[in-house]
């Protein structure tokens, strides 16, 4: 990674709590440079709420988030969050991207070509002057994407990038997100699906009610799952009877 | 009176010079009060918005109770502001039609200002997340949303519109009603009723809500428009 790396991120003693819940509970961890990291667990586990605090988008009710070279207020974020429902502009395609360029603080003159090279890392070179709002589900959430990487991120936060794609789309989305992952830039999706997270991870964070249950490498994790939670989630298990 | 509607619509007709004039007036008034109200009341509807800050509740249902101030009452503030002895006094434009553009723009302003921050706090919350995460500041985002929800604007601009071509309170007091001065559709609407001359004020009646109805129906298919085409 170049000079001034975001990565490690290390989290002491996390927690965070809504209207007297407790939606994360204690949660260590350090995420490192390299291997694509899914969080894993079923719906109210907290993996949206985990990953919307390492993105800084919600603040911890107690403990510590640390990344090794904190950003700095004003500069380019070297890390980008792409949403289960992508937010578009309404404005083209190319103009979303171009955005996203413009708040990070890239000059005009130099926008034009990273826009370009976006659009084509998802295939979508063909469609940068339509309209971003009336693209397909499967469309929009690659333009999602493209704009998450036209800066190069150091790490991406991926929230359920397919939950409501269909099966076709959902492949596209993940070959982009195999493509990001081999140019270097360090994955971490959330997913509630089991085989998303084979094909796409090396390693698993497994949530359950809010706390850190199971780190594994994949291949460990689905052939033997060390907690009863985990086993119970990959037998497709209700985990809350 | 259907001789009088007769005669109404022989000076529509005809383009009647006086009855032009009016129009005209009436327009430029209305129109002037409305982007002067729409250039404060977008900034502040959106920075209520997307700010935090006390009072603001407050400030919100303030402003949604202001879009139904009774436009007398603010005929009667802006003649206490704009008359001789009232701090803008010196500006000697009480009876103008600046001091009418004044008071319809102070009446309009809560609306454009309360119907946009409606708008583009429900856009807010859809673009929060995102925006936050493109590392957008507060009044970056600000600007965004009103882009955003421009066409969503163009119907609190005509809301603001409607009000100010159909009030007569206000310009009636800060303008006084001056033959080929001030008078604008409303309050010679108001006089020639008042005076038994129904066909002007017929005439009147039907150019204020044909023009109300043109330009609701031009947003309406602006609005339609660009939804299909930006979704």
């Amino acid at each position: 990674m170049s000079n001034g790396a975001i990565l490690p991120l290390r989290l002491h003693d996390v927690s965070f709590a809504a209207g007297g819940r407790a939606i994360i509970d204690g949660i260590s961890l350090e995420i490192e440079a390299g291997p694509s990291t899914i969080i894993l667990g079923a719906n109210g586990a907290g993996k949206s709420v985990l990953m919307r605090l390492m993105h800084g988008l919600l603040g911890a009710s107690s403990g510590r988030i640390e990344w090794s070279a904190p950003e700095q207020p004003g500069a380019p974020r070297k890390q980008a969050m792409v949403f289960q429902r992508p937010v578009l502009l309404r404005r083209s395609a190319q103009a979303n991207i171009a955005y996203a360029l413009k708040i990070a603080g890239v000059g005009e003159p130099q926008r034009g070509a990273q826009v370009r090279e976006a659009l084509e890392s998802v295939g979508l070179a063909h469609l940068a002057h339509r309209p971003a709002r009336v693209l397909s589900g499967g469309e929009q959430q690659r333009l999602a994407l493209a704009r998450a990487w036209a800066l190069h991120p150091e790490v991406l936060f991926l929230d359920e990038p397919t939950a409501s794609l269909d099966p076709s789309a959902t492949r596209e989305i993940e070959s982009v997100i195999r493509a990001f992952d081999a140019a270097g830039t360090k994955i971490v999706m959330a997913t509630h699906n089991l085989g998303q997270a084979r094909r796409l991870g090396d390693e698993i964070l497994f949530l359950d009610q809010g706390r850190l249950v199971e780190r594994a490498p994949v291949g460990e994790f689905f052939s033997k799952p060390q907690s009863a939670q985990a086993a119970a989630f990959i037998k497709g298990e209700l985990p809350w009877t | 009176m259907p001789e009088a509607l007769g005669t109404a619509l022989r000076l529509l007709a005809e383009f009647d010079p006086k009855l032009v004039e009016i129009v005209l007036l009436s327009l430029s008034v209305s129109l002037s009060a409305v982007g002067i109200a729409a250039l404060l009341g977008f900034p502040l509807g959106a920075a209520i918005a997307v700010g935090r800050f006390p009072g603001r509740r407050t400030l919100i249902v303030f402003l949604n109770a202001f879009m139904g101030l009774p436009p007398v009452v603010v005929g009667l503030v802006v003649y206490l502001l704009l008359s001789r002895a009232g701090p803008l006094g010196p500006l000697g434009i009480l009876f103008t039609p600046s001091a009418m553009v004044i008071a319809q723009a102070v009446l309009i302003l809560p609306i454009i200002a309360a119907l946009s921050r409606q708008a583009i706090d429900d856009a807010w919350r859809e673009y929060e997340e995102q925006l936050r995460s493109l590392g957008a500041g507060r009044a970056s985002a600000a600007m965004t949303l009103l882009w955003d929800t421009r066409f969503s604007l163009l119907t609190t601009v005509l809301a603001g519109f409607g009000r100010a071509a159909a009030e007569v309170g206000a310009v009636m007091i800060v303008g006084g009603n001056i033959d080929g001065v001030t008078r604008v559709m409303t309050t010679t609407i108001a006089l020639e009723t008042s005076k038994g001359d129904l066909p002007l004020a017929l005439g009147l009646g039907v150019v204020l809500i044909a023009i109300v109805i043109a330009v609701n129906a031009a947003a309406y298919l602006t609005k339609e428009l660009a939804q299909r085409r930006y979704g």
